[in-house]
């Protein structure tokens, strides 16, 4: 008896151990392509790009010499970093800001039970199903100092200023541009998320007698509030790293007013050949991202329904 | 989770990291291409040229030196990447290990291929290659391509800039003629801007349009501020010359002629010669293919400005990578691109260096669309022509000064002022 039993105890665990075995190589099996991925696409690279970081390489001459943190050095006194720096700002700023207000009112009026609203949400995520490059192409032609909207603005004797040959309305078109493309796909996130905003909470603040205005701010915006920080980290990484419409739209000018980080590192690595200088800016840019996104993560508490 | 599982996870993780960096490295690295190839090998040149014409030339000109040395090369390749990323897209080659063996090379990025040691010297291959002729490749040409003794590149293409001529709208704004005005030393930049002005007036569309100038190849001015004879620094390349007064008088006299006089067009604004709306247009003769028979048109050489009359030309080098594979096999096959035979053939498309072929009979074979008198005027706008500014920090210089003279292109700007910038701006780039 004793011994069946004390078979019986030793065979489970046995069994369990099997178990958990197999369940553990399943389990691995089914990471192991987005783990792969994520080793070779991200790790490795950002690995090697730490180390380039660390080196002064000369495509041309085919050096590569170890100069320790000399590249990061060299970022502290280039005034070019620092006006690309501002430059990003402001660009970040103006996307961030106009993009999350423009999606979010978007998606409160198609939100509506209105006739015609289908049509315009297919009109306003269209954009974003439209090749950049394409996309930032006919933007170039519309911007021209004497074509496009300059041409239909002097169809009602209004002179248009120079769009793209100013600093201020360069950044402005750039930051506008940028906003068209990618304010449909926020905007159907955030439509989502105020579909799924229970009637019944709504219903029982109107009962209570509270405006719409007090049911947007204290009931929609809260409830909303996880598909906002979800908008928010997208929006503001994915405007860190512009770089086609600049490039194709601007190319960093006039002077430098729309010279952005990601075309300041483009620049430094792939026309000037500084790929050691280039790499400690990318480093400098992940860490902005990071530092950004775990901020806006921290935060959330404070600010998200749900985490509080 | 125990210590020893959690050890044995993080190295497991360690050693899948470790393969995935393996793995990168060999995909990527490659051998350091010291080590020539025992058989015959395939060489693969860069081209910023799409022209099926011009690539079924070169084909035909490899395929003939396969056949004749297969023991030494088995296929020549010749790659397109766009002109406006070339530079760009060959120094990711470098970067990412794999070179080409040949390539061509803009005339600007020439000092820095050269002074970097990105090139191999081909002169002792071309001189020593029987039948070659090396003393017919013009010295001018060669300068640009020349650290000391060593030679780093052919310079195949020597496309000098003209004045094309819409004689069509001229003669709808009731304008002279260039070409009448030449005989009386009448052809100046002053003269070309009135011209222009006049017809925009009469006409509307564009007058004088630098071709691909667009505010931003700022080195292509380089063809109108050689009338005042200014260059944007010195020839040893160490000291910002933007601020001379010869330069600061020429970019006045273009600033003038853009937002005072309405004869050049402003930045921002469309205008395209071969479209028919232009009046006249400072390009390469190489842009003739685009004209369609739409309009009348003339070539006449640059006009003079209030110093001289100064000819521009845009070269392109052909060179040996010394990162390539089989860097003499490459310098080998480069002497037979370039012999006196397949120069005549490359000649119909690129104005050759060899001045035995630098005559109108040669090159009209390859511009049918010209008469004789204007290929005198091409030939005669290659010799002793000057070659666009280069430098051998190129990039850094270019983009650094195009920012700075930005604040040139806007009807109240203070040229004197903004050309002091552009100095400030790229004379630490100049010294290096």
């Amino acid at each position: 008896m004793t011994s069946i039993t004390s078979t019986g105890q030793a065979g489970r665990p046995q069994r369990r151990s099997a178990w958990r075995r197999r369940d553990a190589a399943t389990g691995y099996a089914f990471v192991a392509p987005a783990v792969i991925g994520a080793l070779a696409f991200v790790i490795v690279p950002l690995g090697a790009v730490i180390w380039y970081s660390l080196h002064e390489w000369n495509v041309l001459a085919n050096t590569f010499t170890f100069v320790g943190p000399q590249n990061y050095q060299d970022m502290l006194s280039d005034g070019a970093l620092h006006d690309s720096l501002i430059a990003s700002l402001w660009f970040s700023l103006g996307v961030v800001v106009l993009n999350i207000t423009l999606s979010l009112f978007l998606a409160v009026l198609l939100n509506q039970h209105l006739p015609g609203t289908t049509l315009f949400r297919v009109l306003f995520f269209t954009p974003v199903v439209v090749s950049l490059v394409a996309w930032t192409i006919v933007w170039g032609f519309l911007l021209q100092a004497d074509n496009g909207i300059n041409g239909f603005l002097a169809e009602f004797g209004i002179t248009g200023p120079n769009w793209l040959r100013n600093n201020v309305t360069a950044m402005i078109s750039v930051i506008v541009v940028q906003v068209f493309k990618n304010v449909g796909l926020n905007m159907v996130l955030f439509l989502s998320a105020l579909q799924s905003v229970p009637e019944e909470i709504q219903e029982a603040a109107r009962l209570d007698g509270a405006g719409a205005w007090r049911r947007f701010f204290s009931i929609t915006l809260p409830m909303i509030s996880p598909t906002m920080l979800l908008v928010a980290i997208l929006t503001v990484v994915g405007s860190l790293e512009t770089f086609a419409l600049i490039d194709v739209l601007t190319d960093g000018g006039p002077g430098t007013s729309t010279t952005v980080l990601v075309f300041y590192l483009y620049r430094q690595a792939f026309e000037f050949n500084q790929f050691g200088y280039a790499s400690a800016i990318s480093v400098l840019l992940f860490v902005i991202v990071l530092a950004l996104t775990l901020l806006q993560w921290q935060t959330r508490k404070r600010w998200v329904f749900h985490e509080s | 989770m125990s210590p020893q599982i959690r050890r044995r996870h993080f190295l497991s993780m360690v050693g899948i990291g470790a393969l995935g960096t393996t793995a990168l490295a060999a995909c990527s690295g490659g051998d350091d291409g010291d080590e020539p190839a025992a058989g015959p090998v395939d060489l693969r040149m860069t081209v910023w040229t799409a022209s099926e014409d011009h690539l079924g030339l070169f084909q035909e000109i490899a395929d003939a030196y396969v056949a004749d040395h297969p023991d030494e090369v088995s296929s020549v390749t010749f790659e397109t990447i766009p002109f406006e990323s070339y530079t760009t897209s060959l120094t990711t080659q470098l970067a990412g290990g794999n070179p080409p063996d040949l390539a061509w090379i803009f005339e600007s990025n020439a000092p820095e291929f050269v002074s970097s040691g990105a090139l191999v010297d081909v002169r002792e291959t071309l001189s020593g290659t029987d039948g070659y002729d090396f003393e017919d490749v013009g010295e001018s040409a060669l300068e640009l391509w020349e650290d000391g003794d060593a030679l780093y590149a052919y310079p195949f293409s020597n496309s000098p800039f003209v004045m094309f001529v819409n004689t069509d709208r001229l003669a709808a704004a009731s304008q002279p003629n260039p070409a009448d005005l030449i005989a009386s030393g009448g052809w100046t930049y002053d003269a070309a801007r009135d011209i222009s002005a006049a017809s925009v007036a009469a006409l509307g569309g564009a007058g004088l349009v630098v071709r691909d100038f667009d505010y931003m190849n700022w080195t292509n001015l380089a063809t109108v501020w050689g009338g005042w004879d200014a260059q944007p620094w010195s020839a040893d390349g160490s000291t910002c010359e933007f601020d001379s007064p010869e330069m600061v008088a020429a970019l006045e006299w273009y600033q003038d002629a853009v937002f005072a006089k309405n004869a050049i067009p402003g930045p921002g604004t469309s205008a395209d010669f071969f479209a028919g709306d232009t009046t006249m247009t400072i390009t390469q003769i190489s842009r003739a293919s685009s004209l369609d028979g739409s309009f009348n048109w003339d070539i006449v050489p640059l006009p003079a400005g209030p110093t001289q009359q100064e000819n521009i030309v845009g070269q392109a080098g052909v060179g040996v990578l010394a990162a390539g594979q089989n860097p003499q096999a490459a310098a080998n096959f480069l002497a037979f691109f370039t012999n006196p035979e397949n120069s005549a053939s490359l000649s119909l498309y690129f104005p050759p260096p060899r001045e035995s072929l630098l005559n109108p009979e040669t090159l009209a074979a390859g511009n049918p669309l010209f008469s004789e008198a204007q290929l005198d005027i091409v030939v005669d706008s290659i010799s002793g022509a000057t070659t666009k500014p280069s430098h051998a920090n190129f990039a850094q210089v270019d983009t650094t000064a195009r920012g700075a003279l930005d604040a040139m292109w806007s009807a109240d700007a203070d040229v004197a002022a903004v050309a002091a910038d552009v100095c400030e701006a790229i004379q630490p780039l100049l010294e290096g």
